[in-house]
């Protein structure tokens, strides 16, 4: 009788599901060795499985963590989920004040809409004098975040041909070419912006969703945190990922001896470390056919991997279709409060 | 960890200038303010240290310092240079 109780959690996709025991072991042990097998890392120990089941058969709409064990958070594009995402007619640097005083958040971001810094380059001097209003007025870390969204250098819109237009018609060496100039004109709008924000008085810079357009995405922010670093040692930087691996769209990059194409969290934290990156944003994608179960092991799987391998602060992403919560517009608070409560408690991350 | 209903920003503050991991920036941060770590995140008894310290909190009474001049004390509490301030300071001509 006992056998036959049937848990209520979750698809990848937020939809409710009725699990047994038995299949949500099931999952996690498929989850977990998928991750594993993949990164080339140690699966989770019986204890950490059996902590995990502990967890995700959790009874109550909210789960927490344990006292003394919260973490802190960061956030991408997180003034403008409230003005321009949430629909609600409120300047960004009030924003601010309402994710610090209302909210209790421990730092935001300010961004363009837009939130790609190919896109800010022209409008820097007005973007600067919102994050010098914000600063003014906010007692919390106030970063500055956008994308280094190296697809955007691309012709029409940008200086360089298009590498993914070039390779279907076998131009591999002018795809490859494209993509490293692309990562020139990058680096140097990223560290024109940083100079500016820092001038501005932010408190850090976060280059978000790296890797979006494949390895040379990754070159360009890992370049331009060493660059920014020389410059202004004191600026704080969060690198964070666009998802779990990073894609071969050039294939033959390196940075310090390290081939980027293929890497998996545990070893880009090495390399974000290496360029001067203070925090590092990790990404595990979710399978929206798959249960929660299985994303939420798989994803704890590779973060604790990355979090053991690393010096500096892991703060992974758990939002929308990553960190193994379901990828739905409105994720449901129940297994968003499970996976973050696993992140915590089993990956040992840092922050949020 | 709450922000500044607790000491959410502190922690953060110490990770983002000097890549300390959480554990280490916890326990940093709670060795300057006085408490044990576990008491970091509680908006009881951190309510009554930024008070006294004036480091900025929500709901805060009329004198409380904020924005800036919060910053210019988590500066000094802290140990850390925080950009603003320093820019604040550059701009002021009192530096």
């Amino acid at each position: 009788m006992k056998e036959n109780k049937k848990y209520f959690t979750r698809m990848g996709d937020g939809t409710g599901v009725y699990m047994t025991a038995d299949e949500i072991r099931s999952d996690m042990e498929a989850g977990m060795k998928d991750a594993a097998a993949r990164g080339k890392i140690p699966e989770l120990t019986e204890e950490d499985q059996k902590y995990l089941f502990e967890i995700i058969t959790m009874e109550g709409n909210v789960v927490g963590v344990k006292r003394g064990m919260e973490v802190v958070s960061t956030s991408d594009s997180g003034c403008f989920k409230l003005s321009y995402q949430a629909n609600i007619p409120m300047d960004r640097t009030t924003s601010v004040l309402v994710n610090e005083r209302v909210l209790g958040l421990d730092s935001v971001d300010i961004g363009n809409i837009d939130y790609s810094y190919k896109t800010v380059k022209p409008i820097l001097h007005d973007e600067a004098k919102i994050m010098e209003i914000a600063q003014a007025q906010a007692v919390i870390p106030v970063l500055y975040g956008g994308m280094p969204d190296l697809g955007r250098y691309t012709k029409p819109d940008g200086p360089v041909d298009n590498w993914s237009e070039l390779l279907p018609l076998g131009k591999i060496q002018e795809a490859l070419a494209a993509q490293e100039e692309a990562v020139e004109h990058a680096v140097k709008d990223l560290v024109y912006i940083a100079d500016g924000m820092a001038d501005a008085g932010a408190d850090g810079m976060n280059f978000d969703t790296c890797g979006a357009s494949g390895d040379a995405d990754f070159l360009a922010a890992l370049k331009a945190v060493e660059r920014i670093k020389k410059k202004h040692p004191d600026l704080g930087i969060e690198l964070g990922m666009a998802g779990e691996f990073v894609m071969g769209m050039h294939g033959k990059l390196y940075y310090d001896d390290t081939r980027l194409a293929g890497l998996y969290p545990h070893k880009q934290v090495k390399l974000a470390e290496k360029a001067g990156a203070n925090i590092f944003g990790p990404v595990v994608n979710t399978n929206s056919n798959q249960s929660f179960p299985w994303n939420i092991a798989r994803a704890v799987t590779f973060i604790k991997a990355c979090s053991e391998a690393s010096n500096i602060p892991v703060h992974v992403n758990v939002g929308m279709g990553v960190g193994g919560t379901p990828m739905a517009y409105v994720p449901p608070t129940d297994v968003v409060s499970k996976a973050a409560k696993a992140m915590v408690e089993i990956a040992k991350i840092d922050g949020l | 960890m709450g922000g500044i209903r607790s000491a959410g920003d502190l922690v953060l503050r110490m990770q983002l200038a000097k890549s300390m991991r959480l554990k280490e920036a916890k326990k940093h941060v709670a060795e300057i303010l006085g408490v044990n770590t576990d008491d970091l995140a509680d908006c009881s008894v951190m309510r009554e240290i930024r008070e006294t310290l004036d480091i900025g909190y929500p709901m805060p009474s009329d004198g409380a310092a904020k924005g800036i001049e919060a910053k210019f004390r988590i500066s000094e509490v802290l140990g850390i240079k925080i950009n603003s301030v320093e820019r604040f300071k550059q701009k002021a001509g009192i530096k």
